[in-house]
């Protein structure tokens, strides 16, 4: 893809190293075989620890729990590549980041820290973030996922859904009401009572795990809690940092679709012509970007406003909903540039379509967010 | 073992270069650089000497500024320090001068070892590891396919026309190292984060004496769509004159 704007004038040498080791990992470690994995179903494990090798499962925790302390742009650009290849890596890499390593270092007891967050940096662990229910998606606040106290344990009941890396996770952060407020607990997927279910018929994210956690009283050790997490804000805020990565996510898989559109219009004869000299194609070329640009340097502003006190969740409301939806148009628009081919499984752009319909309804769909902006401008909640 | 690893920034072979106006040299906006790959295998050899006989690796490069880039990617990928040469116009400058730079770099560094890549992907000239060691009058072997390390001397075998050549020699020596010795490292997140601590040490350097000059670049002529004659031996008296006639490439 070409650099109309110097995009890449924005980036620091490090930057720009980084996100050639990412682009590289996916090019050789992904990219030949993920059809395969998409079309059986199956999630890479194998490449977990490949990915925390490279620094990719503690990108911003602080060195002393095993993480590289990176900004959150290398964050960003890490997750972009990481869903060039495929969204369901990506996922993987944003819930162990951010909705693992982060609640547990933002809420979690020095000793929690101590012992999960250098284990989770190198894949040893691997952990899962249980907030959505079957009958609570856009409004958690209504689960009915329960804690007891007792004098030396929690007891937890209920039941989570749609949870990425439920099945092969060894550690889930499990939301749950104690005494009618929203809490966090460390749930170890051996402890008795509870099972994960995978959710195997599903047409997108097919190279991530997707299952439901059920808990029949689990009996959750008095330490177990991340104590500092109470009430709605604090699951929002693990969310924050994801959705700002699914924002980077969302670009990634945009570029692949304008990258295969942009090969196949310049081979592709069609009336004695290369499909990218009609008019039409050009068009579709140019929309999709257009709009593509636009997000990157929309995601760079935010990168940067997360350093500091600038920073505000609806910026990241803002670069979800926008990105995802460009991505999403983008593969819809670059799969009818392939023609037939577009549907084939020799490209990547149909997965990458596939894949994008989950992106743009899990992390709050791209309705919530647009309430959550209008909110933001109008003062009225929509909710 | 005290190992330096001479590095080039190279334009990436992936872009596609243009001329820049003046006509004799390359357009650098639209350019991405990159370490020269050949470097790279001499980088992760280094590594992996450092890892198995321990000591340190020290990278070095004659380059503008922007050059600190390739020693940052080769610090990331783990090497200890890095020794920066810098002037304005040496992307494209004479290898002797180059040569000489290095030369008196290594001199005063006096290393056990020193590796550069076999070539670079940019001038292509394989001229300046074969004139350092001239210069410092140390014995090399060049594009080595295969080492072994030891702590006092080294095998090394280089592929020649039809067959290899194997040495046995004692340090120091400089080697370059060929495709396929190795697979080069990825520069993890944690490497690029420490990399920032790791010392580069920048020296302005001053490219007199250069006698090579470039006077003009061009792009290679444009093939011509090729001519189908027609079908069958019938048609070969015709292809035959117009092999004679028109494309005159038989007599
Ligand atoms: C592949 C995948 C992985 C997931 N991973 C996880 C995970 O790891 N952890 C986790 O906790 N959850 C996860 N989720 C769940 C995801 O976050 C939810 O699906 C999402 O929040 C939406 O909830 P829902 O599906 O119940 O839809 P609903 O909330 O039922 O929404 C259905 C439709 O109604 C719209 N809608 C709802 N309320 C309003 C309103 N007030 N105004 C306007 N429109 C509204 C929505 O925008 C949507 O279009 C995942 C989902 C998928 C598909």
């Amino acid at each position: 893809m070409k650099d109309l704007l110097h995009f890449d004038e924005l980036l620091s040498d490090d930057e720009k190293l980084i996100r050639q080791t990412a682009s590289d990992f996916i090019r050789d470690e992904l990219e030949p075989y993920i059809e395969i994995w998409f079309a059986n179903g199956e999630f890479p494990q194998h490449l977990v620890k490949k990915m925390a090798e490279l620094g990719f499962l503690g990108i911003s925790l602080p060195e002393e729990f095993g993480g590289s302390a990176a900004s959150p742009l290398m964050y960003g650009l890490i997750m972009e590549q990481l869903e060039y290849g495929d969204s369901g890596i990506r996922s993987f890499a944003s819930v162990q980041n951010s909705l693992v390593n982060y609640p547990i270092w933002k809420y979690g007891s020095d000793k929690q820290k101590k012992y999960w967050l250098p284990r989770l940096a190198a894949g040893e662990v691997i952990g899962c973030f249980g907030l959505t229910e079957a009958d609570f998606g856009s409004n958690p606040a209504g689960m009915r996922t329960r804690a007891q106290e007792y004098a030396n344990h929690y007891i937890l009941n209920g039941s989570k859904m749609w949870i990425t890396n439920g099945s092969i996770a060894d550690i889930a952060i499990v939301w749950a009401k104690l005494d009618g407020e929203l809490r966090a607990f460390l749930v170890p997927t051996d402890t008795p009572g509870f099972s994960a279910r995978e959710i195997k018929d599903k047409w997108s994210l097919r190279a991530s795990v997707t299952s439901e956690l059920v808990f029949e009283g689990c009996q959750i050790p008095k330490e177990n809690i991340l104590a500092l997490a109470k009430g709605l804000k604090a699951p929002l805020s693990c969310l924050t940092q994801a959705r700002f990565g699914i924002a980077w996510g969302a670009l990634g898989a945009a570029k692949a679709c304008l990258n295969a559109a942009l090969n196949y219009a310049a081979t592709r004869i069609q009336f004695d012509k290369p499909i990218g000299a009609f008019q039409l194609s050009q068009e579709k070329l140019v929309e999709i970007y257009s709009r593509l640009i636009q997000g990157e340097l929309a995601a760079w502003r935010v990168a940067k406003l997360k350093e500091g006190a600038l920073f505000d969740h609806n910026q990241v409301s803002f670069i979800k909903r926008n990105n995802v939806e460009l991505a999403r148009e983008t593969a819809k628009s670059a799969r009818s540039i392939l023609g037939a081919n577009g549907i084939s499984a020799e490209y990547p752009i149909m997965r990458h379509l596939m894949n994008l319909e989950s992106v743009y309804t899990y992390e709050g769909t791209h309705e919530i967010h647009t309430l959550i902006l209008g909110k933001y401008l109008t003062g009225e909640s929509a909710f | 073992m005290k190992i330096y690893v001479c590095v080039k920034q190279v334009p990436d072979t992936e872009t596609k270069v243009k001329v820049a106006e003046d006509g004799k040299s390359l357009d650098e906006r639209d350019l991405t650089l990159i370490l020269n790959p050949y470097c790279e295998f001499a980088v992760e050899e280094g590594l992996r000497i450092k890892e198995k006989l321990g000591g340190d690796v020290t990278l070095v490069t004659v380059g503008p500024d922007g050059a600190k880039a390739a020693l940052r990617s080769g610090l990331a990928m783990g090497a200890d320090s890095a020794i920066h040469l810098s002037a304005d116009n040496a992307r494209m400058a004479d290898s002797f001068v180059i040569a000489s730079l290095l030369a008196e770099q290594i001199k005063a560094g006096a290393p056990d070892l020193v590796l550069m890549g076999k070539k670079s992907v940019d001038t292509d000239m394989q001229a300046v590891p074969p004139m350092t060691a001239a210069l410092l009058n140390l014995p090399i072997v060049t594009a080595v396919v295969e080492a072994e390390w030891n702590i006092d001397s080294a095998k090394l075998v280089r592929e020649i026309e039809g067959g290899k050549e194997r040495y046995e020699m004692a340090y120091p020596l400089i080697a370059t190292i060929d495709k396929g010795l190795n697979e080069p490292r990825y520069a993890s997140l944690k490497g690029i984060m420490q990399a920032k601590k790791k010392p580069i040490e920048t020296k302005t350097v001053n490219l007199s004496g250069e006698t090579l000059v470039i006077e003009k670049m061009s792009y290679p002529p444009v093939a011509q769509p090729g001519k189908i004659v027609g079908e069958g031996a019938a048609v070969a008296p015709e292809l035959i004159r117009l092999l004679r006639e028109e494309a005159k490439v038989i007599e």
